[in-house]
C-alpha cells in the first residue's frame, strides 16, 4: 500500500491509498480521480494518463519503459518531468508520491 | 441517398465482425470510418503489437487480426466509406438519416456505433493563438506540397510523419525541424538522413525545444520556441506543421441524444441498443454493468446487435437461428458448397 497524491491542474488535491502492484494510473481510475483518461486501458498505446513528476520523486519511481517517450511525444504539453502514469508501478517505496495532472489529456 | 439495412460506424475489429454477422443473416450493410484505412485502433495504435487473448488464436498482431477479419468478409461485397466522419444523425419516421463529413447520405433503420474511443483527430499545438491560422498557415496534414515551394516551413514532431516531410520539403523549401527531445521515433534510415542534411545545413534541426507562441498579421509570420532551459528563440516562418500523432475524441457522437457515461454510450445487454431505438453501440465505445474492453467482447456484442437489426430491417419476416455448419442458406451466402 502507498499513499499517492494526485494534484489537478486547478490545484485540487486527492490523496488515496493504492495497493501494491497496481499502477499510478489504475489508482486514479479506481478512485474516480478526474483528469486521468487512460483511453487505452494501460497498454501504452495512447498518452491520456499523462502526469508530471517533480524532480524529488522522478528518480525514485521506476524508470521509463521502452517506447514511453515515443508516446509522451504525442501527449498534451509534454515536459521533462512527463511520465505516463500507467507505467509507474506502485510499491511501498513510493509512499507519499505526488503527481501533477496536465491541464487536459486530449 | 444510399439505402441499407444497417450502417456501421467504425471499421475496427468489432465493426468488421458485426458486418460479417449482418451479412450472414441476410442483411446488407455499409461501413464508414474517419480513418483512411481499415482496422481502427488495431492498425492505428498497435499494428505490430501481439495480442494474446483472441479465442483460438494464441498470438496475432493488430495487423494480422485485421487481415484475417477482412479475409472472413471476402464472400461478401461490403462497401467501405473511408476518410469520412459521420456528422449528422436524424430520425425520419422509422428510419435514420445519416450524413458524413464528405456529404454522403444514408437512410437506414439501424445504425451500429462501433467507434472505439471515438474518432482519431490530429493532436494540435497547445497555444490558443494557433487557432486563427489553422488550416491556412498552421497545418496538421499536407494535401498539396506545392504551397510550400520557396517558403520557410517549421515542422514540429519526432516521428515518421515529421521526419519524412522534413526530408521531402527540404527539396523545395527552407525547413526548420523542431522536436521536444533529441531522440526520434522514426525509421533509423530516415533519422540518419535528417542528421546528414542537418550537418550539411539543408535542414535547420532544433531539438529539446517546443512551440511557445506564434504571431502574424492575417497569416503566420513568426514563431517563438522555448528550450528545456527556458531560453526562447524567434524564427521567421511562413508555415508551421504539427505532427504529434492522433488523439481520440468522441466527436459528433456526443450530439446524438444518446445516454453517455464519460466517453462511452450506455446500452442494454440484450440488443446492445442505446436509449434511441435502432441505434446500437458495440465494442469499446459501449458501456453496461460488467463491460470489458476486450476485442472478444466486441465480437459478442456485434453478433447480438446484428440480430436486433433484423427485426427493424425485415419487420414482416421472422428471424430463425441457424448454424454455419449446417444451414444451406448460410452456405449459399458464403458461397461454399453444402453437403
Amino acid at each position: 500500500m502507498a499513499k499517492i497524491t494526485y494534484i489537478e491542474n486547478n490545484g485540487t488535491s486527492h490523496t488515496v491509498d493504492v495497493a501494491e502492484g497496481l499502477t499510478v494510473m489504475e489508482g486514479a481510475v479506481q478512485n474516480n480521480i478526474p483528469g486521468i483518461d487512460a483511453d487505452c486501458g494501460g497498454g501504452m498505446a495512447c498518452a491520456t494518463c499523462h502526469v508530471y513528476v517533480k524532480d524529488e520523486w522522478f528518480d525514485k519511481i521506476n524508470k521509463k519503459s521502452e517506447g514511453e517517450d515515443d508516446m509522451i511525444d504525442q501527449a498534451y504539453e509534454p515536459k521533462k518531468s512527463s511520465r505516463l502514469s500507467c507505467q509507474i508501478q506502485v510499491s511501498p517505496e513510493i509512499d507519499g508520491l505526488e503527481v501533477h495532472l496536465p491541464e487536459k489529456q486530449i | 441517398m444510399i439505402k441499407t439495412d444497417a450502417l456501421i460506424i467504425g471499421a475496427g475489429p468489432t465493426g468488421l465482425f458485426t458486418a460479417h454477422q449482418l451479412k450472414l443473416i441476410g442483411l446488407n450493410c455499409e461501413i464508414v470510418d474517419n480513418l483512411d484505412k481499415i482496422g481502427g485502433q488495431c492498425i492505428e495504435l498497435y499494428p505490430d503489437k501481439p495480442i494474446y487473448d483472441i479465442p483460438a488464436i494464441p498470438e496475432c498482431t493488430g495487423e494480422e487480426l485485421t487481415n484475417n477479419l477482412l479475409e472472413q468478409l471476402k464472400p461478401f461485397n461490403i462497401k467501405f466509406h473511408l476518410g469520412e466522419r459521420v456528422d449528422e444523425l436524424k430520425k425520419d419516421n422509422e428510419k435514420w438519416k445519416v450524413k458524413t463529413s464528405k456529404g454522403t447520405e444514408f437512410e437506414t433503420p439501424n445504425v451500429i456505433i462501433a467507434g472505439g474511443v471515438g474518432s482519431f483527430e490530429p493532436r494540435k499545438f497547445s497555444p490558443k493563438e494557433c487557432e486563427q491560422f489553422e488550416n491556412k498557415t498552421i497545418l496538421y496534414s499536407i494535401k498539396d506540397k506545392k504551397i510550400f515551394d520557396g517558403k520557410t516551413v517549421s515542422i514540429f514532431g519526432g516521428g515518421d510523419s515529421a521526419l519524412d516531410w522534413a526530408l521531402e520539403l527540404s527539396k523545395i523549401s527552407k525547413v526548420n525541424l523542431i522536436h521536444r527531445r533529441d531522440e526520434f521515433r522514426a525509421a533509423q534510415a530516415t533519422v540518419d538522413k535528417v542528421k546528414e542534411l542537418s550537418n550539411a545545413g539543408k535542414i535547420n534541426l532544433i531539438t529539446n525545444s517546443q512551440l511557445k507562441t506564434v504571431s502574424g498579421n492575417g497569416k503566420l509570420e513568426e514563431i517563438e520556441i522555448e528550450n528545456d532551459n527556458k531560453e526562447t528563440k524567434k524564427l521567421k516562418t511562413d508555415f508551421a506543421l504539427g505532427f504529434f500523432g492522433l488523439i481520440m475524441q468522441l466527436g459528433p457522437i456526443a450530439n446524438w441524444g444518446l445516454n453517455l457515461n464519460k466517453k462511452t454510450v450506455e446500452v442494454d445487454t440484450e440488443k446492445f441498443e442505446t436509449n434511441q431505438k435502432g441505434i446500437y453501440a458495440v465494442g469499446d465505445i459501449c458501456n453496461y454493468p460488467g463491460k470489458l474492453k476486450l476485442i472478444l467482447s466486441g465480437f459478442h456484442e456485434g453478433a447480438l446487435a446484428a440480430r436486433a437489426c433484423f427485426k427493424l430491417a425485415r419487420p414482416n419476416e421472422k428471424y430463425r437461428f441457424e448454424f454455419t455448419t449446417s444451414s444451406k442458406t448460410i452456405k449459399n451466402r458464403l458461397g461454399v458448397k453444402s453437403d
